[in-house]
């Protein structure tokens, strides 16, 4: 069990998608399909949507809030999101969400070293008060779940 | 304005500025005198509504306020691939912050026209490449503001006390020494975007400080490294030991500390970086497209006596992007002239990458800007390949992609 900070609260669970890059995500994230589309990044092609995604933070464009929002209202966005700091790009698409339509997804910080043990394809289950529960899950499962 | 005293709007601004003022660290907010929209980019139904949803509220800024680009080019929209339903969407979203009270300037570089900060002022700004240029360049002070938030502040009048607003955030984190790039480089255009994105590349989100340029780079310069190290980082900030005002020494850059690290940069470090910004492979070339961010007047200047006497290959395009203020400037000084003779074109208030204007025949792109180079492949499917502007104009004009390589070789 990881004790995270919820910067935005809330619950959710899934599989997770873990880079250690940074992602902007103009020009990185789809907003129609849920699909990574920074061609340089190690998560390109993957479908994010519904998925627990984990990224450091943000990187560059201060349209990747304007696109998550886009992907909060379409259906197509994570989950939750994971990050290591207080990402406020990720936290304002989020607050605005829940201004403008009334949904939320959790967005919690948690420590670098934890982070460094998340993988892609871990069941990940986010608390209201930040706590993260990760449990492993093997290939086989892991299809089944997708 | 939290309990609406001052309209419907400025409580909805107000609302979402204080739940980020927590997450931003802050004890409180601070009065700003400027701020620039990034939130005008039409995206999607979302970014349409939020704008509509305020404007109907009553929205009004408080503070002078400049309009990034937007989603539509209104007047040449036509003559390219811009579906009318988006246009009719862009326009709706362009309306929506007019009518706020904002200067439609719809531009990326709103620190080249004559509403731009001044040195230690409080502004609040959207668009990073305006950011990293409005804090290093000119020692404005924003955060890195995302879109959506900017209007909220430029409502409120008001910003998180927090980042880089304050001096003490303000410090170099990471030196880097040029050790061993030929002079010959420096003075050379396309060295700046180069440096820029390895910059960005290291440095992430913290603070670069730059020692050991032999040369004094333009405010185009300045402009071209700071929008690629925003985009390839995350940078809000950057240095210059000698040449950016808030770094006259290295100790000052660094608030008397000592760097957290050190990196040298090396002519080879630089070639690597270089090769990064070039995705297409072989010299096939559909067009050649420049100004991100948007076209200066000096660089039309720089432009014009390269395209004299010269066309363009029937079957490449030739392109440039700037605002409409810019282009009037442009026109006036006798620039366009040769564009046209050319056989060039000149998109205003967007860019390739905030509009879908490019047909689908256009596969491989080239440009001398890094931020065009970073997210063509991802943002509009196509290849692209940097170079210095005389190798663009070159390689439009013979139909195929060439490179002068000499200034790189050391």
């Amino acid at each position: 069990m990881i004790q995270g900070r919820a910067v935005v609260g809330g619950n959710a669970e899934g599989l997770a998608l873990v880079s250690d890059e940074p992602l902007s995500f103009w020009g990185g994230y789809d907003h129609r399909t849920g699909e990574i589309t920074d061609r340089r990044h190690p998560l390109s092609s993957q479908i994010a949507a519904g998925r627990i995604l984990a990224l450091p933070f943000s990187r560059g464009s201060s349209t990747t809030a304007a696109v998550l929002l886009e992907a909060i209202r379409s259906g197509t966005a994570p989950a939750a999101i994971l990050t290591t700091g207080d990402d406020t790009f990720f936290a304002l698409a989020i607050i605005v969400a829940s201004e403008m339509y009334g949904v939320t997804l959790p967005l919690v910080a948690i420590p670098a070293d934890a982070f460094a043990s998340l993988k892609t394809g871990m069941y990940i289950r986010i608390e209201a008060d930040g706590r993260v529960e990760v449990s492993a899950v093997s290939g086989e499962d892991f299809s089944n779940k997708l | 304005m939290l309990t609406g005293e001052h309209g419907p709007a400025a409580q909805m601004a107000m609302s979402i500025l204080s739940r980020m003022a927590v997450i931003y660290g802050a004890e409180e907010l601070l009065d700003i005198s400027g701020a620039h929209i990034d939130s005008t980019i039409y995206i999607g139904d979302a970014g349409l509504e939020y704008a509509e949803r305020l404007a109907e509220l009553g929205a009004r800024v408080a503070v002078p306020t400049t309009l990034n680009v937007s989603g539509l080019d209104e007047r040449h929209w036509q003559e390219w691939s811009v579906p009318a339903e988006w246009a009719s969407k862009a326009y709706r979203q362009m309306v929506a912050y007019q009518s706020m009270g904002a200067v439609p300037t719809w531009t990326c570089a709103p620190y080249q026209t004559e509403l731009k900060p001044a040195f230690g002022q409080q502004i609040a700004w959207g668009e990073s490449n305006a950011i990293v240029f409005a804090n290093s360049v000119i020692g404005a002070r924003t955060e890195r503001y995302p879109d959506l938030l900017d209007i909220c502040c430029a409502i409120t009048g008001r910003a998180p006390a927090a980042g880089l607003h304050l001096e003490r955030n303000r410090a170099g984190d990471i030196l880097f020494r040029l050790v061993d790039v030929p002079p010959k480089l420096q003075a050379d255009d396309s060295f700046y975007p180069v440096l820029g994105h390895l910059l960005g590349k290291i440095a992430q989100e913290r603070i670069p400080v730059v020692d050991g340029l032999g040369a004094t780079p333009t405010e185009d310069q300045l402009k071209a490294l700071g929008a690629a190290a925003a985009s390839s980082g995350a940078v809000a900030l950057f240095h210059i030991v000698g040449v950016t005002p808030e770094a006259p020494t290295m100790d000052t850059a660094f608030h008397g500390r000592q760097p957290q690290r050190v990196v040298e940069i090396t002519l080879s470090q630089l070639r690597a970086a270089r090769a990064e910004l070039t995705s297409a492979e072989g010299t096939g070339l559909d067009m050649v497209v420049l100004g991100s961010p948007h076209f200066s007047l000096a660089e039309f200047r720089q432009l014009a006596p390269l395209l004299y006497g010269r066309t363009r290959h029937p079957n490449v395009e030739f392109l440039v992007t700037s605002s409409r203020a810019m282009v009037m400037l442009a026109e006036q000084a006798g620039y366009l002239a040769e564009l046209e003779s050319f056989g060039g074109k000149v998109t205003v208030d967007t860019c390739i990458l905030a509009t879908p204007m490019l047909p689908p025949h256009i596969r491989t792109l080239m440009t001398n800007s890094a931020k065009y180079a970073y997210y063509a492949p991802g943002l509009l499917n196509t290849q692209i390949t940097f170079g210095s502007l005389e190798d663009c104009v070159r390689s439009a004009e013979l139909g195929r992609i060439v490179r002068d390589e000499s200034l790189w070789r050391g």
